[in-house]
């Protein structure tokens, strides 16, 4: 068995045959799942901390403040003090609430995200599901979400949850079609929807170089969606902390609240990855058609490295729109979709199948 | 045709009035040097309150121990709280008559709320702000003030 950090593929396959050596096929198919299962529980909590923690930070330091910086050196141990103080909580309980719908609401928002983070290729061959429709899965899965937070308001006999919630499904419903139309349009280029080979056909230029002009606007109309699909900043229209209080999780506490809290900040880690490997390449370095050397030289940054530092950035820059814009009205948000990026959408995708027809592309 | 160009002159105003936004946040989160936020415990040796800072109330008092008081009880009835007792004395001056002073001004800091109504209403400016900001002790009778000090007398021609 070699260890290689530029590709799991052969650590994965040590680990089956491993496994398969010691016990029947169906245990070890088991066995696997159960640790693919921890990991991407340790793996959901790990990010989930630190986002939070980073997410902090990065609003203080655009406010002209310090942000937590008493827990730990430079405050790193703030998140896991909130963590230990949520779970100590007491769960209340809510007269007149939906019992049923109100405890499960919590655990479908976050098992929405859970699942659509599976399909996300971190590094060749560290990939749990490769399915041949990725995109399409990943657009189905992490639309559930909005299914927890519309029962979360439903079922906590609160106007204000109602309100937030109400103001979620208008908004996610109208925004998921933008997000899909501008994943479309990089599957016109691609020509599939399967993330390991998306990522494979950028070994010799990213999408967003490839494509050009229909690509750029594209990945703008992305990040604008996307945002307002994980119900972030100037789209927080389901929380508006300063009109609604919290919005649909007003009633909830304890770690049910925790569990909406780690679930939005997946869904962020989770839009920015999806954004880096279909327009920014997911794991593979950077690469100019031609320059061999550069290209060698690049190879030597692990694919982790890349990855984490794409969805960094993208997370970075959504952090940037959440601490500078002010929050948008319901009209106002329904106009963007539906007179803006929806048109600008429908025409970018005409122009890149145009592209694509004449290899204008490169 | 009009109403097609505003459209796009729409997003394109949009697009840069967002833009010059973000580029505000965007400087502020790569100049660290610009953060305002005083980090109290670490740099209270060198730590410097501003002059028109709230921190308690004072009498003023020159170098020959000799402030402005004259125990007129002005500060006594305007404080909303009652933080401010004074006591004074009467003495026998120079001329003959008897005269009011200042025996004892005792400040409650446990009661007040710095409001400021004692310093302004004061008629002969004796009062002042502090900068200290330091007040927490262990016993709350701490927190009772004598504020003219042991020995001064008031400043000649106040009266």
């Amino acid at each position: 068995m070699t260890f290689n950090i530029y590709d799991f593929t052969s650590f994965n396959r040590w680990i089956d045959e491993g496994l398969n050596s010691i016990m029947s096929p169906t245990w070890a198919l088991i066995t696997e799942m159960a640790i693919i299962g921890i990991v991407f529980l340790l793996f959901y909590a790990i990010v989930g901390l630190f986002l939070v923690y980073a997410e902090r930070k990065v609003c203080a330091f655009m406010q002209n403040r310090v942000g937590p910086n008493r827990v730990g050196p430079y405050g790193i141990f703030q998140t896991i003090a909130d963590f230990i103080k949520l779970l100590m909580k007491e769960l209340v309980y809510i007269k007149d609430s939906d019992k049923l719908l109100f405890n499960i609401a919590p655990f479908i928002v976050i098992i929405a995200s859970f699942m659509a983070l599976s399909a996300v290729p971190f590094a060749k061959g560290l990939h749990a599901i490769d399915f041949d429709i990725g995109i399409l899965y990943v657009i189905a899965v992490s639309s559930l979400g909005v299914v927890g937070i519309l029962l979360a308001g439903w079922s906590s006999n609160n106007k204000y949850s109602l309100i937030g919630a109400m103001r979620s499904g208008a908004q996610i419903v109208s925004y998921e079609l933008s997000v899909g139309l501008s994943l479309l349009t990089i599957i016109v280029l691609a020509g599939t929807m399967q993330f390991s080979e998306i990522v494979e056909m950028q070994r010799n230029g990213w999408f967003i170089f490839k494509g050009h002009i229909p690509a750029i606007i594209a990945f703008i109309v992305f990040l604008i969606a996307s945002t307002a699909e994980t119900n972030r900043g100037p789209f927080d229209l389901a929380e508006a902390e300063s009109e609604l209080t919290a919005g649909f999780h007003t009633e909830y506490s304890g770690i049910k609240f925790a569990f909406f809290f780690l679930a939005e900040y997946m869904n962020m880690f989770l839009v920015a990855s999806i954004a880096a490997t279909v327009f920014w390449g997911g794991w593979m370095p950077f690469h100019v058609s031609g320059w061999a050397g550069f290209n060698t030289i690049m190879d030597y940054i692990p694919p982790l490295v890349w990855y984490f530092g794409k969805t960094a950035f993208i997370i970075w820059l959504m952090m940037l729109f959440k601490w500078t814009f002010p929050r948008l009205r319901i009209d106002q948000l329904l106009t963007l979709e539906w007179k803006y990026l929806l048109p600008i959408n429908l025409v970018n995708i005409l122009f890149m199948a145009f592209l694509v027809l004449m290899h204008w592309h490169f | 045709m009009n109403s097609f160009f505003r459209y796009f002159s729409d997003i394109f105003h949009g697009v840069k009035s967002l833009l010059i936004g973000m580029s505000v946040t965007g400087r502020y989160f790569f100049s660290p040097g610009q953060i305002v936020t005083q980090q109290y415990p670490e740099n209270r040796k060198n730590l410097q309150m501003f002059e028109r800072f709230k921190g308690e109330v004072i009498m003023l008092h020159d170098i020959n121990n000799q402030h402005r008081c004259n125990g007129c009880g002005i500060c006594e009835n305007n404080c909303p709280n009652g933080s401010i007792e004074i006591i004074s004395a009467r003495i026998t001056g120079e001329d003959g008559k008897s005269k009011r002073i200042i025996d004892k001004h005792i400040y409650h800091l446990g009661m007040c709320t710095f409001c400021g109504l004692c310093v302004k209403n004061c008629p002969s400016n004796a009062l002042g702000f502090g900068n200290e900001f330091e007040h927490a002790v262990f016993d709350r009778s701490k927190l009772n003030k004598v504020l003219n000090q042991p020995g001064s007398s008031i400043i000649k021609g106040v009266e």
